[in-house]
């Protein structure tokens, strides 16, 4: 082996997926109007609702979980699309498949940047907005746990629909019908644990199970994804 | 520029001993053809490399250069034959055959939105070299880019950020530069300073694969020409 070449085996796979998080999470903080809008949206979205439907306590009360997990749901696939698209263009993407280390790790580091980046400013931004729907403290801090174990989950998901649409003409809107079917499992668990606790019955079996789902979609969808990059740029 | 040795496969080993005249062919293609759609883009591509040899691939617009460059990195499968490095096919060796290689593409690879020195330092961390600062800062200098490390590449202009996409090759310790069309945009100095890049790592026993529509004299080993569409 070339000098060069034998050491990047342990430490290098470490820098390469340190170099991807960090260049991703540097492009986000330069160019900061992509990272607002799907904030921006989801308040939007969080606040339209009690326009919407009346200032009815009882009733936001109520829908308040679901509204929030739908926006943020929503919210953190319009950024999806930009996940791969420009490293496609300007051709970084190719560059990941001609370098040493396993592109899965890769990738999942470029969800990771990506979750950082949309995903965790939804977390923040969450419990202010489900002030609006009369949620309590308690009931907040479950809202929090959830989506703190569900966004990540639908980046990863919605990383393999962003794969497979890489390059296609109106990919914007396959995108949407692939992975959002595929949202449902976390839309449920994670509306569900918020409601389960105001019920009285308890978080803990929902929060599992979304702890599960994204410890499987940690697993699966970076690998599913490198594989479509693949095909993609084939 | 680090030395780099040859895998140890290639030096006189019983598997080879039977055919001497391979011995030293590290990088090898085999009967490649690309089908696009129902399209025939080219059929029995065949070549063969030997460290310090440079393959210039011609041929006119659109008559598949840059598709078997990306073949040769394993990007495209072709539809028939085989791409061997070191006798074995590059799809068996997967990632061991990546660590030979570097690959300037068409496109640059590089972010308009980070400055020469943070893409630099970052696609070398994506190759699995450790680069230091200091050694960023010399192979940017080197190609002209001093005083604008700092700078967005976006403010520069289309040679100088060709010029930070190729000031990878001057800290890349790899035996395979696979380069598309390296010289487009680059101005006499700039050229001057990648024939003496591609000099040095032809004669530190390096392979070269490219494609050029400039004039640009290249010497180094033994200098191959691969004419592509021509009737065969």
């Amino acid at each position: 082996m070339n000098g060069v070449a034998a050491s990047p085996a342990g430490g290098g796979l470490v820098a390469a997926i340190g170099g991807v998080v960090r260049r991703d999470v540097l492009l986000a903080m330069r160019r900061r109007m992509d990272v607002l809008t799907s904030v921006v949206f989801f308040v939007i979205v969080a606040s339209l609702f009690p326009l919407g439907v009346g200032p009815e306590m009882a009733t936001l009360r109520i829908i308040g979980p679901g509204v929030l997990w739908v926006g943020a749901l929503l919210a953190s696939m319009l950024s999806l699309g930009r996940l791969f698209a420009s490293d496609y263009a300007d051709g970084t993407l190719e560059q990941m498949l001609v370098q040493p280390n396993p592109l899965s790790l890769l990738v999942l580091g470029k969800v990771w940047a990506h979750w950082l980046s949309t995903g965790l400013p939804l977390v923040v931004l969450a419990p202010v907005l489900g002030l609006q729907y009369g949620l309590g403290l308690d009931t907040l801090g479950i809202l929090v746990v959830s989506l703190l174990l569900g966004t990540p989950a639908l980046s990863l998901v919605g990383a393999v629909g962003a794969a497979l649409t890489l390059g296609l003409r109106g990919g914007g809107v396959l995108l949407a019908l692939l992975v959002l079917p595929l949202y449902i499992p976390v839309l449920i668990f994670g509306a569900g644990a918020v409601e389960a606790h105001i019920s009285g019955l308890g978080a803990g079996g929902h929060l599992a199970l979304m702890g599960a789902f994204l410890v499987a979609s940690s697993v699966l969808s970076p690998w599913a994804a490198a594989a479509a990059l693949r095909i993609s740029l084939d | 520029m680090p030395p780099f040795r040859l895998p140890g496969r290639c030096h006189r080993s019983p598997l080879y001993g039977s055919a001497p005249y391979r011995l030293n062919q590290l990088l090898e293609a085999v009967g490649l053809e690309c089908l696009r759609g129902d399209r025939r883009l080219f059929k029995d591509i065949g070549f063969g490399l030997e460290p310090g040899d440079l393959l210039h691939v011609t041929g006119r617009n659109g008559s598949g250069k840059t598709t078997l460059l990306r073949m040769l990195c394993g990007l495209v499968r072709p539809a028939a034959g085989n791409v061997n490095w070191a006798g074995r096919p590059i799809t068996h060796l997967g990632d061991e055959y990546l660590r030979h290689l570097t690959y300037v593409g068409h496109q640059n690879a590089i972010k308009d939105d980070l400055s020469a020195r943070e893409n630099l330092s970052i696609s070398c961390s994506l190759s699995g070299q450790k680069v230091t600062g200091e050694q960023v800062a010399a192979s940017l200098s080197r190609m002209g880019l001093k005083g604008h490390e700092h700078l967005p590449v976006r403010v520069l202009s289309q040679g100088q950020r060709r010029r930070v996409a190729l000031s990878r090759l001057l800290l890349a310790g790899t035996a395979l530069w696979v380069l598309d069309e390296p010289f487009s945009a680059l101005d006499v100095q700039a050229v001057e300073t990648l024939q003496n890049a591609i000099r040095g790592h032809l004669s530190g026993g390096g392979m070269l694969v490219l494609t050029t529509h400039q004039e640009v004299p290249l010497e180094g080993g033994r200098v191959l020409t691969l004419e592509m569409g021509a009737r065969r």
